[in-house]
């Protein structure tokens, strides 16, 4: 009795001593930060202002969440470690793992439609555009970044540059050829392919960061080109009046041959949307539908395999030269596919658009999801991409915050914070499990544990 | 088909030289078709080097590695295929090939040459039976349509699939993990990945196979076992196995011709018997001069 009296006053001891040692780094950290302001006044001169009552604030929520957390959550938590973890996964899990796939389908499919009648009919086009078109195209990205990265395990951080050539193959060749969507979406993919190869062929050798870094480089070299090549694609100012799709010829306008004219009805901008959200949706549902197939194809379990083990690969007779290459080949045909989408609906492009930050964002995406797994990388797709969306609109903080709060401006924090919480609690990604291919009797999900992520 | 006994694959003047230092000089030797050839030596004595130049994984510094399918007369014509510069040839009688100018996965692709490793290499997050489906990765490339057959779902991949099936389980039947099949590779006992290793190996259907120490970290049982294994693989499927191995009551139960590397260079060449009694083989393990090894097994107690 007496014994744990004592433990428990040496633990609250040691509690207070962690308390004040992470107040004190809070100080220190955050005294020029916050504690000081520089504020230019009616003089138009910089003066130093002091903001001693926030810092303290926040140096006492530091300190004293410290003392919490040492005296009641980290007991808490060991106890939870010592109890027995249940062998298999809850009933209700596994039921909502097996409905989820096809409910998210359906909720796709019949998604502006419940926006039209939440919303309105013009209501309804910011959330089919801002938020589904832009979501899927991220969710068509990231699968296929994940054919690459999940699959393969070869780290590309170059993958925008396929964006790219898709965007500017449809672009280009739309206005000065007047070729169709239809005709331009599979040749993007195909030349978005062939830079793959392209690409493939003299980082076939380099593994891990070395490979990384030179992905990298390629998708910096096409922005660059696309920057500098000023005859060809106009350089900084872009590219536009793209042509828009048309519905099988019938073009989205308010002439007399347009669709609504042709289908008698009134003319809105909505149908256009309403078309190219089920076009991203259609393009979409073709990359996961493909890449399922791939999975159980000998070229797909090769994939795998070579990110558990290239030189065991060899020794079976696998030319992983070949089987790289078709990885590259094919993730960035989605991605071309994905780019001449996004320059037909944007009808204008630029190399803005194709910064390092948006192959970031993808492979964010792929990593946060899980690599591997296409159900997770379309979930951080939607918290993803969805996030910063509805950040945009936040205005009702401002009550809270004063007028001259701006949430988007905190938007980067958030995220940061969010991929932080996600890979501290869930390290291998949202689903880190692998599904086997094939099975001889029951389809077991295997442990992330065993489960290598690739060298490159 | 030739049969038992002809000359499977001929090693001749293979020097391998990592830098400064020889690690393979001038060594030549053969394995007969049907039988199991052991490697045997002391740490370091080039044995896994011998192995990584037959199966491609390096490039020997000189030499001649070849292999033959088919009928034995092929071997006449071994000169004109390295005059002619070519990796293999094929007659109507078989084909010849020459490993040393093989990329590795030809080696296995082509030559029909497989392996394992001596520190396990299985595709730990894949099932048993995905690992199994891997090593026919080749033929099932073929039957897929290279991929485009397969994406389209033609009926054909799907047949070509279950006949792999049936492959792999067969496999997994005679290594006793059929009950794993659905298991990750990861989670299975040393001894059972060691057999999953030759089982994946055999599904390549090869004409050699080269086991790098299958034997190591086994417990006498499982020893054993591996040793039924192994005969049963020569026995019933006429293949010609290549060993490299450290357990004494493997190589000489069950091989048929050992050869013993000491320092890169071959120092014996025969049947266990023979081996079991030459004293060089003996002075090499027991690292003295071939004249001090009356001495020192007096004074170990042989």
């Amino acid at each position: 009795m007496e014994k744990s009296a004592q433990s428990t006053g040496v633990d609250f001891v040691h509690a207070v001593k962690e308390a004040c040692l992470a107040a004190a780094i809070t100080f220190g950290v955050l005294l020029p930060l916050i504690g000081f302001e520089t504020v230019s006044n009616i003089d138009n001169k910089l003066v130093l202002h002091t903001r001693w009552g926030l810092l303290f604030t926040i140096v006492a929520i530091v300190g004293v969440g410290r003392l919490l957390m040492a005296l009641v959550i980290a007991p808490r938590l060991a106890q939870r470690r010592i109890r027995p973890v249940a062998a298999t996964a809850p009933s209700w899990l596994l039921l909502i793992g097996r409905w989820f796939a096809p409910f998210a389908i359906g909720f796709a499919i019949v998604y502006p439609v419940l926006a039209m009648g939440l919303t309105g009919f013009s209501g309804a086009l910011k959330w089919v555009d801002n938020f589904g078109i832009q979501i899927l195209i991220y969710v068509m990205l990231g699968w296929g970044l994940n054919i690459v990265v999940g699959l393969a395990g070869l780290l590309d951080l170059g993958y925008v540059a396929f964006y790219a050539v898709g965007a500017y193959s449809y672009a280009l060749l739309a206005k000065n050829f007047g070729f169709s969507f239809w005709i331009l979406l599979p040749l993007a993919g195909i030349l978005s392919s062939f830079w793959g190869i392209l690409l493939g062929f003299p980082v076939l050798r380099l593994r891990g960061d070395y490979l990384a870094i030179v992905t990298l480089a390629f998708g910096e070299i096409i922005r660059m080109v696309l920057i500098n090549y000023v005859d060809l694609t106009n350089g900084y100012a872009g590219i536009g009046g793209i042509p828009r799709p048309s519905f099988f010829g019938l073009p989205f306008t308010a002439d007399d041959d347009g669709f609504a004219a042709v289908f008698g009805l009134p003319f809105t901008p909505v149908y256009r949307t309403l078309f190219l959200y089920y076009l991203i949706l259609a393009l979409a549902f073709l990359t996961a539908f493909v890449t399922v197939r791939l999975r159980r194809l000998p070229v797909g379990r090769a994939w795998e395999a070579l990110r558990e083990d290239e030189i065991a690969c060899r020794s079976l007779g696998i030319n992983t030269t070949n089987t790289k290459l078709t990885a590259f080949a094919i993730g960035a045909m989605f991605g071309g596919f994905a780019g001449s989408f996004f320059a037909a609906r944007q009808g204008f492009i630029s190399p803005e658009s194709f910064t390092f930050l948006e192959s970031a964002t993808v492979l964010s995406i792929v990593v946060l999801g899980g690599m591997g797994s296409q159900v997770g990388v379309a979930i951080a797709a939607i918290l993803f991409i969805g996030g910063t969306e509805i950040m945009r609109d936040l205005d009702f903080l401002k009550q809270i915050f004063g007028p001259s709060f701006d949430p988007t401006q905190y938007r980067m924090l958030l995220f940061g914070f969010g991929m932080v919480i996600i890979m501290v609690f869930r390290p291998r990604g949202l689903i880190s499990t692998r599904e086997p291919s094939i099975f001889l009797k029951e389809r077991k999900a295997i442990s992330s544990d065993l489960v290598k992520e690739g060298h490159g | 088909m030739a049969g038992r006994g002809d000359i499977l694959l001929n090693v001749e003047h293979l020097t391998m030289r990592f830098g400064g230092l020889v690690a393979v000089d001038n060594l030549s030797w053969h394995a007969r078709q049907g039988d199991i050839t052991a490697l045997i030596g002391p740490n370091g004595a080039g044995k896994t080097t011998v192995f990584n130049c037959i199966t491609g994984f390096y490039k020997p510094t000189e030499g001649r590695i070849s292999l033959r399918h088919g009928d034995a007369t092929v071997w006449d014509e071994l000169d004109s295929l390295t005059e002619r510069g070519k990796r293999h040839i094929t007659t109507a009688n078989g084909s010849l090939f020459q490993l040393e100018r093989m990329p590795d996965f030809l080696v296995t692709q082509k030559a029909r040459v497989a392996r394992t490793f001596q520190n396990i290499r299985l595709f730990a997050g894949m099932t048993l039976l995905e690992n199994l489906l891997v090593a026919q990765h080749n033929s099932l490339m073929v039957q897929s349509g290279y991929t485009l057959l397969g994406v389209l779902g033609f009926p054909s991949y799907r047949r070509a699939e279950s006949a792999a099936v049936d492959r792999a389980r067969e496999w997994l039947n005679r290594v006793g993990l059929i009950d794993r099949a659905d298991d990750p590779a990861g989670d299975l006992p040393y001894g059972a990945q060691r057999r999953l290793e030759i089982a994946r190996a055999m599904c390549t259907d090869p004409v050699l196979l080269c086991l790098d120490e299958p034997a190591a970290g086994l417990n006498a049982r499982e020893s054993a076992e591996l040793n039924e294994l192994l005969l049963s693989i020569r026995d019933q499927y006429g293949l010609s196995i290549l060993l490299i191995e450290h357990d004494m009551s493997v190589v000489m139960e069950i091989s048929d011709h050992v050869i013993v590397l000491d320092y890169g260079v071959k120092i014996s060449d025969g049947t266990p018997e023979e081996i079991r009694n030459d004293p060089k083989v003996i002075a090499a393990y027991l690292g003295v001069d071939d004249e001090d090894v009356e001495k020192v097994e007096a004074e170990v107690g042989l």
